[in-house]
């Protein structure tokens, strides 16, 4: 599967690597003396908080959207990767004159704890042994994730965000947000969500663990020390779990049984369908850019996520008394976050009567739509957003 | 369900909603449709208001201006919501398209202190003469649909709505009908010319029962 020169590819790793210890972006400083005490009961500081901004903070510092990045997402919403060169992940939804516009809101994105883009993860160095922290760091939960990003927010001097929004795992960081910071929050946007992992999801999550750690490379996670890299695991992962990103129609619009480049079937094991071929560009173009441990480590973050069972096994108990204003979105072809798990979060804020518009969007791309061109999700964030502004009493 | 008032004008059952309910209240309404009553109460009113509506192009419309509604079903989901949760249900032209209209109609005493409801009287001359006449399903400028295509599973009169009430334990605080042209029916008249010179007729309601 690796046709890249070795060379090429050691380069890409050193300023991947860099890229984690030393972000492009800006990043804020979480003291040592003053630690994240994380949902496993550990202390972790110094803890870096890598970030991008976009537009500008008014006077009373009430335009701040904080928007959440999925598993495999950055702080790099709206402007290019420093790995790929490619356009921010959310540019369709990010900019001036989009649904979250930038000439009228201050945009916040934050690389998730754990994450290989410049927040502290397990690329990062350990100061205790001034090694890659690897399998020794701390597991973490979606609940740390959100404490690192009330840090920042601190720091930046905002009481409360206008809104926090988020697709997939950034809709998890969402709710954590609605639940444990109830006044912080004025406006919620939950995307193609759930308020728990389902049991198929972690099936999906171990798939792929178990395909990184069965690499060779790997090296009991021990990979950056050993100038190694779980290339092929690491691929193996991403190609199973871009497989639940997209659904059976997307998929057989996109390619149907089409062949690569060949007129007959090879009668080999190479990429004979576009499909194969697609799979395989996918995973080897992801090892560019994420770390393996980072990946285990917030897969299992995301296994961890049950909203409900931190409050008494009753959903609605997160949202009691919340006075943020709720924009709960699915897609009909969604498979991974199907649309009854967001009805579950719905009948939990409708349970404490919550203000909330519960939207389910027409759309054959399965859960990855939202990161994709659906003009009725424009026009529904846009029109939330826009309300909600009014009733935050914030100028057009 | 029923045919769709020139637009830009506020309907006449709305607009006497948009009279009943009190200024800064909180507000559901079942079956919004695309969200006029929501908004000539946001707008008039100032009310914090709500909406539930079952088809899915509606519900996106809606959001998109700005209302917080959801999509969902009078039958099904208004259990969810926790004892007078707003100070007005209403169900504006929509109990005779649910499954059923007794539980729902309970259902939104419980969840509002009060219940606002409007309905097509089938009771009206116009339906009796055709049904009588023609011999056959009544099809009219307030019922426009075919019998086979039409959502609406349990019509009634208003003397059918004024004993689910009773049957409900719902306490009628207010009703009023209207003829044809919007305009109010006097009070001086006997139920059963309403339920004959009615063609739309809005009650308020309140439970009976404690709590």
């Amino acid at each position: 599967m690796n046709t890249a020169n070795p060379r090429d590819f050691k380069a890409a790793t050193d300023t991947r690597v860099l890229e984690a210890i030393n972000p492009s972006s800006e990043y804020f400083d979480i003291p040592e003396h003053e630690p994240l005490r994380l949902d496993g009961n550990q202390l972790l500081g110094p803890v870096r908080v890598a970030y991008q901004t976009y537009g500008t903070l008014n006077a009373a510092k009430s335009n701040a959207i904080l928007i959440c990045h999925a598993l495999t997402g950055d702080q790099y919403v709206a402007s290019p990767h420093p790995l790929t060169k490619k356009p921010g992940w959310w540019e369709v939804m990010v900019g001036p004159g989009k649904p979250i516009d930038t000439n009228r809101f201050f945009i916040i994105c934050t690389n998730i704890l754990g994450g290989c883009m410049g927040s502290t993860g397990p690329a990062s160095i350990n100061p205790k042994t001034g090694k890659h922290w690897g399998l020794d760091f701390p597991v973490f939960t979606i609940g740390d994730m959100v404490k690192a990003q009330v840090r920042l927010i601190d720091h930046l001097g905002i009481d409360q965000l206008f809104a926090v929004v988020g697709g997939s795992m950034g809709g998890m960081q969402v709710l954590e947000w609605a639940a444990r910071y109830k006044d912080r929050v004025f406006a919620a946007v939950p995307i193609a969500t759930a308020a728990w992992h389902s049991s198929q999801n972690i099936a999906f999550h171990e798939v792929g663990r178990q395909a990184v750690m069965a690499d060779p490379e790997w090296a009991g996670g021990r990979y950056l020390e050993l100038g190694k890299v779980p290339r092929n695991g690491l691929a193996v992962a991403r190609m199973a779990a871009h497989i639940t990103y997209l659904s059976e129609e997307a998929l057989h619009r996109k390619f149907g049984r089409n062949l690569q480049e060949i007129s007959a079937k090879s009668f080999s094991f190479n990429a004979d369908f576009q499909v194969e071929s697609y799979l395989r560009y996918q995973g080897s173009t992801f090892v560019d850019r994420f770390d393996a441990n980072s990946y285990l480590f917030i897969t299992r973050a995301m296994d961890y996520f049950d909203l409900a069972a931190e409050y008494g096994d009753v959903l609605a108990n997160a949202f009691k008394g919340t006075k943020t204003r709720f924009c709960v979105v699915s897609f009909t072809s969604d498979w991974l976050y199907p649309t009854r798990e967001s009805r579950e979060i719905v009948h939990a804020l409708n349970a404490v009567a919550a203000n909330v518009s519960f939207v389910e969007i027409e759309s054959d791309k399965g859960h990855d739509a939202f990161l994709l061109d659906e003009p009725e999700l424009f026009a529904t964030v846009r029109g939330f957003l826009n309300a909600a502004a009014e009733r935050r009493g914030l100028k057009r | 369900m029923l045919a769709p008032n020139a637009q830009g004008q506020p309907r006449f059952d709305h607009l006497l909603i948009a009279e009943m309910v009190q200024h800064g209240s909180r507000v559901l309404d079942v079956g919004c449709g695309d969200g006029a009553l929501l908004q000539l109460l946001a707008d008039t009113k100032n009310v914090d208001a709500r909406g539930v509506e079952v088809t899915r192009e509606k519900v996106n419309a809606c959001v998109a201006r700005g209302l917080s509604v959801i999509q969902g079903d009078a039958d099904r989901d208004l259990a969810d919501y926790p004892d007078d949760a707003f100070d007005y249900a209403i169900l504006s032209l929509t109990i005779q398209a649910t499954r059923q209209p007794r539980r729902v109609l309970q259902e939104l005493l419980r969840i509002g202190r009060s219940a606002i409801v409007s309905f097509p009287n089938f009771g009206h001359w116009q339906v009796r003469a055709q049904l009588m006449f023609t011999g056959r399903m009544p099809v009219t400028e307030n019922l426009p649909d075919a019998w086979y295509e039409s959502p609406n599973a349990h019509l009634c009169t208003i003397k059918d709505f004024a004993d689910l009430c009773r049957t409900a334990n719902a306490r009628v605080e207010r009703a009023v009908a209207f003829n044809a042209s919007g305009q109010k029916l006097g009070t001086w008249m006997p139920l059963t010319m309403h339920n004959v010179l009615g063609e739309r007729a809005v009650f308020m309601l309140t439970r009976k029962w404690a709590g």
